[in-house]
């Protein structure tokens, strides 16, 4: 299935700000994440389509997948 | 004798008269400091009804028992006074070093009264206190005052406090700036200065504010900093990134108002985000006094460097105009600085401008040759915010902010904002929490009465669901009490994303030398947020004023992760007045009063 994964803020060090990426089907968001060699306590937000889910959630063919560090308020 | 200082310092611009006066120990410990002592202190002294710019007005510059210590990021002071603006309390919290200095020269406030007959200045150096002419400095910036007056007082090391054109001038959008880029910015404070003739006040103080219990606040000291490093927020996010790195956070959840709030994604996201600003305009980090987080950023563009821009003024004048334009929005910041105007304000005024202008209300002729007011036009946010410290013209029209305006326009639903304050950089379609923040916040559309982006976005202290109503109530009443209770404290708010009540308890007993428990705490929040909305109250403010604009409540977000939502305001107010004690009009109960020793 094809994901568009979006990086933001360290984590676009190395990797990139955005590309559509294949993954096996049923892929959690944890799986994505250790494929692209981002460490677990880096997930401090992840958005499917826009909304906050945890790290064990699957996702489908077409998502986006947004990854942030931990971050600051404003 | 503990960090509280005892002393108030009252100078009378009408008299001259200048006086070193007691500071009630039993309010200073039910209130803290701050902005919980100072909201009890303006309603006792002054009538019900007055005039915000009248000479009755007084302005509170108050700090808390931890500005001055060295506990991490104590330097915050509060600027408490009737709002021109709303005429509404305001408390407006600003940072840099102004404030612990106020408290080296051995005061713990300094209460403004009366109208100077021209321009003065107020010069504190400890003991010595003068009233001096200001006419030399009236009608320059914010810059050029501060260095003008620090070759006056002859002391580079001295902090300066001062308002700008727009203050002149008396918009009800003026800040109060110190330390040059450093804002008591919302409410319109910079116009009850400007009203008073009051251009700045110098501070120099040469002692040192010292704990009760000295070792035991060391080791508080200790631990608070310990868990400010830690936390992913305060250790990297915000040393990292500023607050910049909100935008696209926010707009990756569908919520970053675009277009004055018409839209919630704004595609150009990250051309204007904390990552682009780091990479290509940030010149250092900019910390405030004892600040380990040092979220504040100094930026440069075309040689010209200034402090700031924070995430909200990006946003104000970035997607909330539809500009992409970064270094238009830096020049923009830069010239909010100067006027001395708070930049929320300012930003979200000139984009209901935008709508104005986009369904005829404002013609292109009323312009007067100014930059067109299109969507997307970075010209037209540098020039118009040059133009708010004018005498005249559409730019003084603008100066008077987006509620003034648009009614003035017979549009006055074209005001995103609460109780005539410009709504911040969230869009409440998409927060239920925080929607419920914005209506039930004591100065109107304000974002840090009680950030509930912290647990619906951020997911901190827990992550919640934030389209679901279910204890969003219960989280905004205790979020309000815990903030008021930490703008009362002298520390930043951003404490709170590594501290609990139990912190702010453990540092406030060592320092004063007065028992506080967490429940302590936060009861003294309560007291503060209670005695602020009465304050409101005995101006005519009710449940009616406690909304959100029109648009907001009725009209679906049209795209985006958050589509098809509103703000369902009415099925939460009724649960926020229960858990608040207050009855189901909004008005604080017999009890509740009673029971927080009103």
């Amino acid at each position: 299935m094809q994901i568009t994964v979006k990086l933001f803020a360290t984590l676009r060090n190395n990797r990139f700000k955005i590309e559509v990426h294949e993954y096996p089907e049923g892929s959690t968001i944890l799986q994505v994440a250790e494929a692209l060699e981002i460490p677990k306590e880096e997930l401090a937000l992840t958005l499917i389509n826009g909304i906050s889910l945890e790290v064990d959630n699957a996702l489908k063919d077409g998502d986006t997948l947004a990854i942030f560090p931990p971050v600051g308020g404003g | 004798m503990g960090s509280v200082l005892g002393k108030v310092l009252r100078v009378n611009l009408t008299t001259g008269v200048i006086a070193a006066e007691e500071l009630s120990a039993e309010l200073s410990k039910s209130f803290i400091g701050g902005r919980g002592l100072g909201g009890k202190m303006l309603t006792n002294e002054i009538a019900a009804g007055i005039d915000a710019l009248s000479e009755e007005n007084k302005l509170f510059f108050i700090t808390g028992p931890l500005t001055g210590t060295s506990a991490p990021t104590g330097g915050r002071y509060m600027v408490v006074t009737k709002s021109p603006l709303n005429n509404v309390i305001a408390s407006s919290n600003s940072g840099g070093f102004w404030g612990a200095e106020l408290k080296f020269a051995g005061y713990d406030m300094l209460i403004v009264e009366g109208k100077a007959a021209t321009p003065v200045y107020i010069n504190i150096k400890d003991g010595d206190v003068e009233i001096k002419a200001a006419d030399h400095v009236w009608g320059k910036n914010t810059n050029e005052t501060t260095d003008m007056l620090l070759s006056e007082v002859g002391d580079h090391k001295a902090r300066v406090a001062n308002i700008g054109t727009a203050g002149e001038q008396l918009s009800r959008i003026a800040c109060i700036m110190n330390d040059r880029w450093r804002a008591a910015g919302r409410s319109g404070v910079g116009a009850v200065m400007g009203s008073k003739n009051l251009k700045a006040v110098v501070v120099r103080g040469s002692g040192k504010v010292e704990a009760a219990d000295v070792d035991k606040f060391k080791e508080h000291v200790k631990a608070a900093m310990g868990k400010i490093k830690e936390n992913g927020v305060t250790g990297q996010g915000l040393p990292a990134y500023g607050t910049a790195v909100l935008i696209n956070i926010i707009n990756e959840a569908g919520i970053l108002p675009t277009n004055n709030f018409q839209e919630g994604v704004f595609p150009h996201a990250d051309e204007i985000s904390g990552e682009t600003l780091a990479e290509k305009y940030l010149k250092k980090k900019d910390p405030c006094y004892r600040c380990p987080i040092a979220c504040g950023r100094y930026c440069e563009v075309d040689g010209v460097g200034s402090g700031g821009p924070e995430y909200e003024t990006i946003w104000a004048f970035g997607s909330d105009c539809g500009v992409s334009d970064l270094k238009a929005i830096i020049k923009a910041n830069n010239a909010c600085n100067e006027i001395g105007v708070d930049t929320i304000s300012a930003g979200a005024t000139i984009a209901a401008a935008m709508e104005l202008y986009q369904r005829g209300y404002v013609k292109a002729d009323e312009l007067a040759g100014g930059p067109e007011l299109a969507w997307g036009n970075a010209e037209a946010v540098v020039e118009w915010v040059k133009r708010m410290g004018d005498t005249d013209g559409f730019g003084k029209k603008l100066a008077m902010g987006s509620a003034r305006l648009t009614e003035a326009y017979g549009a006055p639903e074209l005001s995103m904002a609460v109780k005539k304050l410009e709504l911040p950089a969230y869009d409440p379609r998409g927060l239920m929490g925080h929607g419920l923040q914005y209506a039930t916040s004591n100065r109107g559309g304000c974002h840090v009465r009680g950030y509930m982006i912290s647990p619906e976005i951020l997911g901190m202290p827990e992550k919640l669901d934030r389209f679901s109503l279910e204890g969003k109530a219960e989280w905004v009443r205790i979020f309000q009490d815990l903030t008021a209770a930490i703008d009362s404290s002298g520390l930043c708010l951003f404490t709170s994303f590594a501290l609990g009540a139990d912190d702010y308890a453990n540092l406030l007993t060592a320092a004063t030398g007065v028992d506080y428990t967490a429940a302590d705490v936060l009861a003294a929040g309560d007291r503060a947020y209670n005695v602020e909305r009465l304050f409101n109250m005995a101006e005519g403010y009710s449940a009616a004023d406690d909304t959100l604009p029109k648009r907001l409540l009725d009209e679906p977000m049209p795209a985006g992760p958050t589509k098809g939502h509103v703000h369902p305001l009415d099925q939460l107010l009724p649960k926020y007045y229960e858990v608040r004690g207050w009855d189901a009009t909004g008005v604080p109960t017999a009890d509740k009063k009673k029971s927080l020793g009103l």
